[in-house]
């Protein structure tokens, strides 16, 4: 080996790389891994499922292998009349998310509630299931596999909901149309408090994957933006033209997620949509011309339901 | 070059595969900028080409990114390592033959991962957007044969001693395959949270710093001595920035995330060893900035000196603002802003492409024993680049003060947007200037290679006068 002039240098490149990863690497991966699961971390993971990047169940982000959220006011088991709930919905086959399948990450205290108190262990991904995030008389914050406590089924839960939201599919849309290389999803802790909301902490992320942070702000932070802004309509014209909205926006239109068909069946002509908007860019109309609704499985209602489920 | 792929070892001339790499990084550097051009547009003009979801900006900003890095950046460093490893060790590059087959795979390999990005199918990380059958292409098919070439070179030579190039261009390439492998363990090992979004900063922040400013750095410590003829100033001072790359700049990724709930004692370290880069940095800068004694003329009558020189000086405000934005005290303004764009690009477009641009321009005339066909475009292709970057740098830190000072007196965010907008034209326009000042330099090569006047044997290109 014509290398051995150079056999103490190569021992201590390989002593100083070593330590380096052992000291940015491991340490800093014991540390953030001994954190448990905050409410919002589980909230996060029963809306988001699985992982929404390229993955096996979705290979091309199409917001596939996702759950549905949904507000019941009603028992879907007994149609008895309940306190306004949150639940989350895993069809038959939805894959669960990490803090049900690696529930390492949601810390002692939240998965021993999880399983003593929410029969988390006893939902299976072939029958599907729905849950619920609850908390403790210690505030302490579980997962409740509401099949098993309450009888509550996919498929009946859906039919009994008020509201569904699909979130998780709509953050399928975040990540590939690239929404996060604009709009970050962390206020910063020195001074976005008063406008974009309070910043989240160690065990907000636990199971999440990806965060999508967002590291070069263009536009407003979102992570609570369904707080400032809950307006379905306000959000549908912003993303089919934002110029609509927001005359100065430089954010992109999201006409074409919807589709080729509205909400009413009729088809989505975008070159003649267009034809009348710069009519009324030019001031040869004076209203715009109407915003189609988007049909119930388009993709911009996903990405409508992720953004106003930001609270 | 194909004709090359199944030729036998011997047959193939020296310097096919850095050819090959060379000329391929000059057009993937023309379809890099050309994207960031076109992007920058968007976001200067936003209804400017829409509806379409191909050309939507989040769907085209990752591409003009990995374009340039690994389609510019990181085949230039093969083209330079091709051939100036093997000339330090008074050798031949270990397989020619190999080298052809990891350009091709290289090139059709980078190609899939771009359309793949660009359909949006991604892992959602930024740096590490690459889906894992992609990242493990680029670890096993892309970059592993190219190391190999490079240590076995290394290993084969003919020399006693191995020269300051050469010890970063064999560690760089262990380290990039090590940091691609590790980084992206929130993919084969399915971590989740802030594990994950650290690890993501953690790949961006040692993909930069363990292979695009040490490999930069080591072309320029061979193209300075080389072409101006003076040994490098201080072998010693070579030493300390090696051994000081390995220590301080593989330890603050943290930093990336200053703003973010990480624990605190890992903000902390690494934003002390942030500000320790600057030990390399000043020893890279001194050693070569000495080495120029007494040659200085040759900045302005060189090109490959030129190109050089104005890489290393372009590092000194590089590492100013790399050791210390990173800081507590000036992070809370700058952080997610502008400023850390243009600070990209300073490092990037700026001292990096610099360097690199040399090695290319110098590599291809040694290599095709001819003088570069016209210094006239060649300044041409300098001063766009140079005026290109200096444009788009200057208006995006002003633009990312805007959004600095904006954020901490809570202006209204389309306040920003309108304060930002003429800035952003400007933006367009630099980035613009360096994509026609590359397409001149792709036709100042090939008419190099095909109408250059023959460097005689025995003489460096240096020797020959320009003639045009």
């Amino acid at each position: 080996m014509a290398f051995r002039e150079y056999r103490i240098g190569s021992i201590m490149f390989g002593v100083a790389l070593s330590i380096s990863m052992f000291i940015t690497i491991v340490l800093p991966g014991i540390d953030i891994s001994s954190m448990s699961s905050t409410k919002t971390a589980l909230e996060k993971q029963l809306t988001y499922g699985w992982e929404t990047g390229f993955n096996y169940y979705d290979p091309f982000l199409q917001g596939k292998d996702k759950p549905i959220k949904v507000v019941l006011t009603k028992d879907p088991a007994t149609g008895e009349p309940i306190d306004q709930t949150d639940a989350y919905v895993f069809p038959a086959g939805t894959h669960f998310p990490d803090g049900i399948t690696h529930d390492n990450i949601l810390g002692d205290d939240v998965l021993q509630a999880s399983v003593s108190l929410g029969k988390m262990d006893q939902a299976s991904e072939e029958a599907g299931a729905v849950f619920l995030v609850q908390a403790t008389e210690d505030d302490v914050p579980y997962i409740e596999n509401a099949t098993a406590t309450r009888g509550w089924q996919p498929d009946a839960t859906l039919n009994a909901a008020d509201q569904q939201f699909l979130a998780g599919a709509g953050k399928t849309m975040f990540v590939r149309e690239g929404c996060w290389w604009c709009h970050t999803l962390l206020p910063e802790e020195t001074q976005d408090w008063q406008t974009f909301g309070r910043p989240p902490l160690v065990g907000d992320f636990n199971g999440e994957s990806p965060t999508t942070f967002g590291s070069d702000r263009k536009a407003p932070d979102l992570l609570h933006v369904g707080s400032r802004n809950s307006s379905r309509e306000w959000m549908t014209m912003h993303f089919f033209n934002p110029r609509l909205v927001q005359p100065h926006s430089i954010m992109p239109r999201y006409d074409y997620l919807w589709g080729d068909k509205d909400a009413n069946g009729n088809p989505v002509d975008l070159a003649a949509w267009d034809k009348e908007y710069f009519e009324y860019a030019e001031g040869k109309r004076v209203y715009p011309p109407e915003v189609p609704t988007p049909a119930a499985d388009s993709e911009a209602r996903m990405l409508i339901d992720f953004v106003l489920n930001l609270k | 070059m194909l004709k090359y792929l199944f030729a036998k070892e011997d047959e193939i001339p020296q310097g096919t595969a850095a050819i090959f790499f060379a000329v391929s990084s000059i057009a993937w550097f023309i379809i890099g900028t050309g994207l960031g051009s076109f992007n920058a547009a968007k976001l200067a003009f936003p209804d400017f080409f829409h509806g379409s979801y191909a050309l939507q900006f989040g769907h085209m900003r990752q591409v003009h990114v990995h374009a340039v890095i690994f389609g510019w950046i990181a085949m230039a460093f093969a083209a330079s390592m091709m051939y100036i490893t093997p000339a330090l060790g008074n050798t031949k590059l270990w397989s020619e033959k190999l080298g052809v087959w990891n350009c091709l795979l290289y090139n059709i390999g980078l190609a899939l991962a771009l359309a793949l990005l660009w359909a949006g199918v991604t892992s959602g990380r930024e740096y590490s957007d690459h889906i894992w059958p992609i990242d493990l292409y680029i670890a096993f098919v892309m970059v592993l044969p190219w190391a190999l070439n490079v240590w076995m070179t290394i290993i084969n030579r003919r020399t006693q001693g191995i020269y300051t190039t050469n010890w970063f261009f064999g560690a760089c390439m262990f380290m990039t395959i090590i940091v691609f492998l590790v980084g992206n363990m929130p993919e084969w090992l399915h971590l989740t949270g802030l594990n994950e979004a650290y690890m993501t900063w953690w790949f961006a922040h040692n993909i930069l710093g363990l292979l695009i400013t040490p490999v930069a750095a080591a072309i320029t410590y061979y193209i300075v001595p080389k072409i101006t003829g003076n040994p490098l100033y201080s072998h010693r001072v070579g030493h300390l920035h090696f051994w000081s790359i390995v220590v301080f700049y593989s330890t603050p990724a943290a930093h990336h995330l200053m703003s973010s709930p990480l624990p605190e004692w890992l903000k902390s370290f690494a934003s002390v060893e942030g500000v320790l880069i600057l030990v390399p940095a000043i020893a890279y800068v001194c050693n070569i900035l000495l080495t120029m004694q007494g040659r200085w003329a040759m900045f302005v009558e060189n090109i490959e000196i030129k190109f050089t020189i104005t890489g290393v000086l372009l590092a000194i405000p590089l590492n100013m603002q790399g050791g210390f934005q990173q800081t507590r005290a000036i992070n809370w303004y700058i952080h997610g802003t502008g400023w850390i764009v243009a600070h990209a690009h300073l490092a990037l477009l700026g001292f990096s492409t610099f360097a690199e641009a040399a090695a290319v321009y110098y590599g291809m005339q040694v290599l095709l024993r001819r003088k570069l066909y016209s210094a006239s475009l060649a300044n041409f292709h300098f001063w766009m680049i140079l005026i290109g970057f200096s444009l788009y740098w200057t208006s995006m830190t002003i633009a990312g003060l805007i959004q600095g000072a904006a954020k901490i007196y809570e202006v209204p965010y389309v306040d920003v947007v309108i304060g930002e907008h003429p800035y952003m034209i400007v933006r367009w326009l630099g980035g613009t200037m360096v994509f026609f000042g590359n397409i001149v330099w792709l036709y100042n090569m090939i008419m190099t290679a095909r109408a250059g006047t023959p460097v005689p044997a025995g003489r460096q290109p240096a020797e020959v006068a320009y003639t045009r």
